[in-house]
């Protein structure tokens, strides 16, 4: 689907899960391979439409996270192309072995999506949040992770994953009315960052939805006069090596944002990357806590926690000065 | 009374179970290997259509092995059926080797997917199923469970679907020894009423001696029901070897050099 400035308003109004259905929709249309699947949660899926128009394209497994991983990984054998989506957890840790054994071990052409990770579901609490995701998921060997930042990126990461040929997970976060970041049509790919802008002092490296909050905060650094680059890093796994080097030596410090633990995520990632060099920067690493969280409302938990544009640049300068 | 060629492919199937757990010098799965035998070895034998000189064809029918353990078994009968050559066999076990402990996808060796973690293999199959109606290819799809692996809840999942979406084109074969890992299954999760429990899950079911041939090609013969089937083997564990059968401690284990022979002997001696 092209990505207009309309299209981009749109899907953004209608959200990430709605945007993954419309999607969905398009190449179900365009590839005779891909299906959707999930354990009952198709209309949550954002699939509705799909699910009306082309029955036969969907499966609905149940609520049974193991045997739909085991049922995607027999079709994905056979040439088809699943795509089962699950609240993040879910679709990830419910069903951890299966991942491992038919994504992992096998390498299966299996793509799987994360609703509502982070702490997107907000009230639903804990059960339903996505704070360890990243990390279980880029500890299997040869997966992919995607975390678009906007709901046109996440355009581009579900039909990059269909194109793409191995295991791909897609974590969604962000809410109806998310900020649109890329509003045209720009050149996206697996693995590859995208430096949305350039400095000297400070390098933030983001993905899903703390690249907008990110550049919020590099707004308000630059009116402090600390200039920041900013990189959305859509692709957790395979890391993008050679974009978290350059920034590592052109700059003071290094920083990561994710809406996810600060254990095993996008910041243990760059962590492991940038303490190999032989002269690291300074690293901080922004995401939730160690911990169990409370629950409430998106924007409560982001601010509970500290990932508003305004605690970034707090965190930013007790680093710096 | 003379053997007939089925049950002398399965007296070979189980020396060679007995030669390749012993050449490997390791514990090995011995007890659900020879519980599967004659199951495995009909399936392969009189039923399964393949060809070992293109082990992808597609028109294949395809096996997996759920009950990932029992390799020794899987692995003497793709031997006997031409997948496997002596000298790749006499790597089993062996460091870096491709026959491993569980099975290791490998189409070249006829194997589809890689196994060992128990109720992950039925879920697999359902996949497989699915897909071959999707695609109106007529090729069947059979997966071997064990009683023991029947605790885990996957395989439940597997089997409600399974029968939700009417495949006929899947047969599970369940290898009933009534024995697991920790001992007497009776004293674990009750292995009887197998027969009820899957068909109250939808499927079309059938129970046979798991150690008689003729019982089991009827079996697989048996017209489908537009349903999932299951054929129930009631097996003993450690089938053939009187030292083994029904101990649990040849769950995993390894033979002295005696226990070799006298194993050997009972099954008439050498391959």
């Amino acid at each position: 689907m092209e990505i207009t400035s309309k299209n981009a308003r749109q899907w953004s109004r209608f959200g990430p899960r709605a945007t993954y259905g419309m999607t969905m929709y398009d190449l179900v249309e365009k590839d005779e391979r891909i299906y959707a699947l999930s354990a009952d949660l198709g209309g949550s899926s954002g699939l509705n439409r799909l699910m009306n128009a082309h029955p036969d394209r969907y499966m609905n497994v149940g609520i049974a996270e193991q045997n739909l991983i085991g049922v995607s990984a027999g079709l994905a054998k056979e040439g088809l192309v699943p795509f089962a989506s699950s609240f993040a957890p879910f679709i990830t840790l419910r069903c951890a072995d299966q991942v491992r054994m038919n994504m992992g071990y096998m390498h299966l052409n299996i793509k799987t999506v994360g609703l509502g990770s982070g702490v997107s579901m907000g009230g639903l609490g804990n059960s339903h949040y996505g704070l360890e995701d990243i990390a279980f998921m880029r500890s299997i060997p040869g997966m992919t992770v995607l975390c678009p930042a906007d709901c046109s990126e996440l355009v581009k990461a579900v039909e990059a994953a269909a194109q793409y040929e191995g295991p791909v997970y897609i974590r969604l976060t962000g809410e109806p009315g998310m900020p649109v970041i890329y509003d045209t049509e720009y050149d996206y790919e697996i693995g590859e960052a995208i430096t949305l802008c350039e400095g000297g002092d400070v390098a933030i490296i983001a993905t899903g939805s703390m690249v907008y909050t990110s550049l919020k905060a590099s707004e308000l650094l630059e009116a402090d006069g600390i200039s920041c680059s900013v990189v959305d890093m859509h692709t957790v796994k395979p890391l993008d090596t050679d974009t978290v080097k350059k920034l590592a030596v052109a700059s003071k410090l290094v920083v990561t944002v994710e809406e996810h633990s600060i254990v095993g995520g996008l910041g243990s990632a760059v962590a492991q990357e940038i303490s190999a060099m032989d002269s690291p920067p300074r690293l901080l690493t922004i995401g939730l806590p160690d911990s169990y969280l409370s629950s409430g409302s998106y924007q409560y938990m982001l601010k509970r926690y500290g990932l508003t544009a305004e605690d970034i640049v707090k965190k930013v300068i007790s680093q710096l000065f | 009374m003379e053997k007939s060629y089925l049950e002398e492919t399965v007296v070979n199937v189980k020396k060679r179970i007995l030669y390749m757990s012993n050449a490997c010098g390791q514990r090995t799965h011995l007890g659900g290997s020879l519980s599967m035998a004659e199951l495995l070895t009909v399936l392969y034998k009189e039923v399964m259509h393949y060809d070992p000189k293109n082990p992808s064809w597609e028109g294949r029918d395809r096996f997996i092995l759920s009950k990932g353990h029992c390799v020794l078994a899987y692995y003497a009968v793709l031997a006997e059926c031409g997948f496997i050559g002596e000298k790749d066999l006499a790597t089993f076990q062996q460091d870096g080797t491709l026959l491993g402990a569980h099975p290791i996808m490998n189409m070249e060796f006829g194997i589809e997917s890689s196994n060992g973690s128990l109720g992950q293999g039925i879920s697999m199959a359902v996949g497989l199923a699915k897909a071959a109606k999707i695609k109106r290819e007529s090729h069947r799809i059979y997966v071997l469970i064990g009683n023991g692996e029947s605790n885990e809840g996957a395989v439940w999942e597997a089997a409600m679907l399974a029968a939700q979406w009417k495949l006929d084109n899947l047969t599970v074969i369940m290898d009933n020894n009534h024995m697991q890992s920790d001992g007497d299954s009776q004293n674990i999760i009750s292995s009887n009423e197998m027969q009820e429990k899957w068909k109250s899950f939808g499927f079309q079911t059938v129970e046979v001696d798991g150690h008689n041939v003729g019982a089991i090609c009827d079996a697989f013969r048996i017209d489908p029901q537009e349903k999932p089937k299951i054929i129930i083997g009631n097996t003993v564990k450690g089938h053939g070897i009187s030292f083994m059968e029904n101990n649990n401690e040849w769950h995993h284990n390894r033979m002295t050099d005696k226990l070799y022979a006298e194993a050997l002997k009972e099954l008439g001696g050498e391959l």
